[in-house]
C-alpha cells in the first residue's frame, strides 16, 4: 500500500468524513420537510359545493385549499361571446369547451387567484366590476379576463386556473 | 493566551488572506478548535464530554426551532398542536422525540462533564472562572430543560409546572405573591404556558453566550489533562486539529449511536406516560416526579420532612436543593489538596468514588415514590452530599498524602523525558 502512495489512514480518513458527510446530509432531509403542508392541511385538498341556487348570470365565491374559487353559471351569450374569439390570439390559448365539463360548459370553474401575483380579481360578487371582456378584472395591477376567465389583457401571463373538479350530481360540484 | 508553540495561521488562498486580513473569523476558528490550539497529548475520552455537549445543544436549539414552527403555545392548543406535530407534520415524530431525547442525552453527557471536573479537579487554580461558568450553565440548563418539559401542556407539564414554581412559595413573606408572579396567576395557565414557552426560545441562546465565555476562560491555561501536570514544553501537547478532532468525532459516533438508539427505539423510555393525558388542574397523578435528570435534587428537596429550629421542613427542603447545585461555585476553595488528579490521590478517589454512589442512590430515591423507605434513604443520602463537599473534601485534601506526580505529561506518556534530567526541581513553567 505505502509503495503506490495511497496510505490506510487517507483511505480511513476519507471513509469517515465521508460517511459523516452524507449522514449530515441525510439529516437534513426531514429539517427541510417538515416545512412542507402537513397531513392534514393536505386533508382539507377537496371541498363539495352544491350550485343549485345559483341561476344564469351567476357567480358565487367558495374555497378551496384556503383560496378562492368562483364558480358561475354563464348565460348562452356569455357561451356565445366566449365561443367567438380566435383562440389562435389569446395569450394562453384554450378554449371555453376544454375549460369546462362536456354537456355542461354553463359551469366555469375556476379559481379566484389572479395568475399575476395572486390578488382575488373582481367579477364574481354581486355588482363587482367584471371588465372590459365581461368576465374579471384584478383590480391590483389591472389584468383583465374574458367570460371564460381566459386573461386578454394586463400583466398576468395565463387564464384563471381550473381546478380539478367533477360534478357528483346536477347540483353538486366536487372541487380536489 | 496559548502556547509559544502553537501554529500560526498563514492562509496559502488569496482569498482566505483577503479575508483574514479584514476579518480574521478563520484565524480565530484555528486557534480555538483547529491546528493552532496545542492541547495535552494524553487526554483520555473524558475529555470528550465537552464538545459533545455542544453538540448537544446545537441539536436542541435545530430541532426546537423546528418544533416552534408547528406549536402553539396556548393552553387551548397546546396539547393539541403537540399532538399535531406527532401525527401530521412531515417527520414531526422523529423530531420531537428527537428533541425530547436531546434533551436527556445533554443532561448525561454534562453530568459526566462534571463528574470528571469533580474526579480530575479541573476546578482548581488556574480554571476556576471555567469552573464557574460551567455551573452557570449547568442551572440555566435545568431552568430550560424544566421550561420545556411544561410546553407540551400534559398532566406532568403542568403539574411539574405547579411543583417547581410552588418553591417560590417556601420563601418567608413574599413566597406566594413570588410564585403568583412567576405563573401570572394563581395556578399554571395560559400567562405562565407563554411566558415559559418565550423563555424556554431564549435561554438556549443565553447558554450559548456563556459557553463562549466557558470556552474562552478554558483557552486561557489551556485544557487540563489526567496527571493534572500543567503543559511544560512543546513534547506535552499535540494540536487540537487534527488529534482531538478525530478523536471527538469518534466520541461524536457512539453518542449518535446511542441517541438514535433512544429516539428510534425507545423514544418514551426517558418519558412518562402521564404527560399525554391533558392538563387537568382538578386531579394531580398518583406518582408526580420529574424527568430523571431532575431526581437526585428531587430526593434532596424531600428529604426534609419536619421543621428544624425556627426553619419549616418546606422552606428547608427548597434551601437544600439550591444548595446542593450552589456548593459547587466553592469546590475550588473546599478543595485545597496542590494535586489535582484523582489517579494521585489515593483518598480522595475513594471518596469520590462515594459520591458517586451516593448521587445514583439519591437519584433512585428521586424517581420512587414518597414512602419508606426512601424518604429514610434519601435523608442520609443527602446528608452525605453535603458531608462530601463541605467536610470530608476539605479534611481529606489536608490529611492526604498524593502520590509522586511524573515530571511531565511527556514522561506520563512515554514513561521518560529528557527534560527532567535537567530540570528537576524546579520545573520551568512556560
Amino acid at each position: 500500500m505505502a509503495g503506490d502512495g495511497v496510505r490506510r489512514r487517507d483511505f480511513i480518513n476519507i471513509a469517515a468524513v465521508s460517511f459523516a458527510g452524507v449522514g449530515g446530509l441525510a439529516a437534513l432531509y426531514p429539517l427541510i420537510s417538515q416545512m412542507a403542508p402537513s397531513a392534514d392541511v393536505l386533508a382539507e385538498s377537496s371541498t363539495e359545493i352544491d350550485i343549485s341556487a345559483i341561476s344564469p348570470g351567476q357567480a358565487i365565491k367558495a374555497v378551496w385549499r384556503k383560496q378562492p374559487v368562483f364558480i358561475r353559471n354563464l348565460t348562452p351569450e356569455e357561451i356565445k361571446a366566449a365561443d367567438a374569439v380566435d383562440v389562435s390570439t389569446l395569450r394562453d390559448p384554450e378554449t371555453l369547451e376544454k375549460r369546462t365539463t362536456a354537456g355542461k360548459t354553463n359551469w366555469l370553474i375556476t379559481m379566484g387567484v389572479c395568475t399575476h401575483l395572486g390578488c382575488v380579481p373582481l367579477g364574481a360578487g354581486e355588482g363587482e366590476v367584471k371588465g372590459e371582456f365581461g368576465g374579471y378584472f384584478c383590480p391590483c395591477h389591472g389584468s383583465v379576463y374574458d367570460t371564460a376567465a381566459r386573461i386578454r389583457k394586463g400583466p398576468a401571463p395565463k387564464n384563471l386556473e381550473v381546478p380539478p373538479h367533477e360534478f357528483s350530481s346536477d347540483t353538486v360540484v366536487k372541487i380536489g | 493566551m496559548s502556547f509559544p508553540w502553537a501554529n500560526e495561521y498563514k492562509p496559502t488562498n488569496p482569498l482566505m488572506q483577503w479575508v483574514d486580513n479584514r476579518l480574521p473569523l478563520p484565524r480565530f476558528v484555528y486557534n480555538a478548535v483547529g491546528a493552532g490550539y496545542p492541547v495535552p497529548r494524553n487526554l483520555n475520552y473524558m475529555w470528550n464530554f465537552g464538545v459533545l455537549a455542544g453538540f448537544a445543544l446545537v441539536l436542541q436549539i435545530v430541532t426546537g426551532v423546528v418544533l416552534a414552527m408547528h406549536y402553539a403555545a396556548n393552553a387551548g392548543v397546546a396539547f393539541d398542536s403537540v399532538e399535531h406535530i406527532m401525527r401530521d407534520v412531515n417527520w414531526g415524530w422523529m423530531l420531537r422525540y428527537a428533541h425530547a431525547n436531546g434533551a436527556s442525552m445533554f443532561f448525561i453527557v454534562v453530568y459526566t462533564h462534571i463528574f470528571r471536573g469533580f474526579f480530575y479537579s479541573s476546578y482548581k487554580a488556574p480554571r476556576e472562572m471555567i469552573w464557574l461558568l460551567g455551573v452557570v450553565i449547568f442551572l440555566l440548563m435545568m431552568a430550560t430543560a424544566f421550561m420545556g418539559y411544561v410546553l407540551p401542556w400534559g398532566q406532568m407539564s403542568f403539574w411539574g409546572a405547579k411543583v417547581i414554581t410552588g418553591l417560590f412559595s417556601a420563601i418567608p413573606l413574599v413566597g406566594t405573591p413570588l410564585q403568583q408572579w412567576l405563573l401570572g396567576g394563581f395556578a399554571p395557565d395560559n400567562a405562565a404556558l407563554n411566558r415559559f414557552f418565550s423563555l424556554h426560545f431564549l435561554l438556549p441562546f443565553v447558554i450559548l453566550g456563556v459557553i463562549i465565555l466557558h470556552v474562552w476562560a478554558l483557552h486561557i491555561p489551556g485544557s487540563s489533562n489526567p496527571t493534572g501536570v500543567e503543559v511544560k514544553q512543546e513534547s506535552d501537547t499535540v494540536p487540537f486539529h487534527p488529534y482531538y478532532t478525530a478523536k471527538d468525532g469518534f466520541g461524536l459516533g457512539i453518542f449518535l449511536m446511542v441517541y438514535c438508539a433512544l429516539v428510534f427505539f425507545a423514544p418514551n423510555l426517558l418519558g412518562h406516560p402521564d404527560n399525554y393525558i391533558p392538563a387537568n388542574p382538578l386531579s394531580t397523578p398518583a406518582h408526580i416526579v420529574p424527568e430523571w435528570y431532575f431526581w437526585p435534587f428531587y430526593a434532596i428537596l424531600r428529604a426534609f420532612t419536619s421543621d428544624f429550629m425556627f426553619i419549616p421542613a418546606k422552606l428547608m427542603g427548597v434551601l437544600a436543593m439550591f444548595s446542593a447545585i450552589l456548593v459547587w461555585f466553592f469546590l475550588p476553595w473546599l478543595d485545597t489538596s496542590p494535586v489535582r488528579s484523582g489517579h494521585y490521590r489515593p483518598l480522595f478517589r475513594k471518596f469520590f468514588y462515594l459520591l458517586v454512589v451516593d448521587v445514583l442512590v439519591l437519584g433512585y430515591c428521586g424517581g420512587a415514590p414518597a414512602e419508606e423507605p426512601y424518604v429514610m434513604i434519601s435523608q442520609i443520602a443527602s446528608m452525605y452530599y453535603f458531608l462530601h463537599f463541605l467536610v470530608i473534601l476539605p479534611i481529606v485534601s489536608s490529611v492526604e498524602t498524593p502520590q509522586p506526580l511524573p515530571f511531565s505529561i511527556t514522561e506520563a506518556v512515554l514513561g521518560k523525558d529528557e527534560h527532567a534530567t535537567l530540570a528537576p526541581a524546579t520545573p520551568a513553567v512556560a
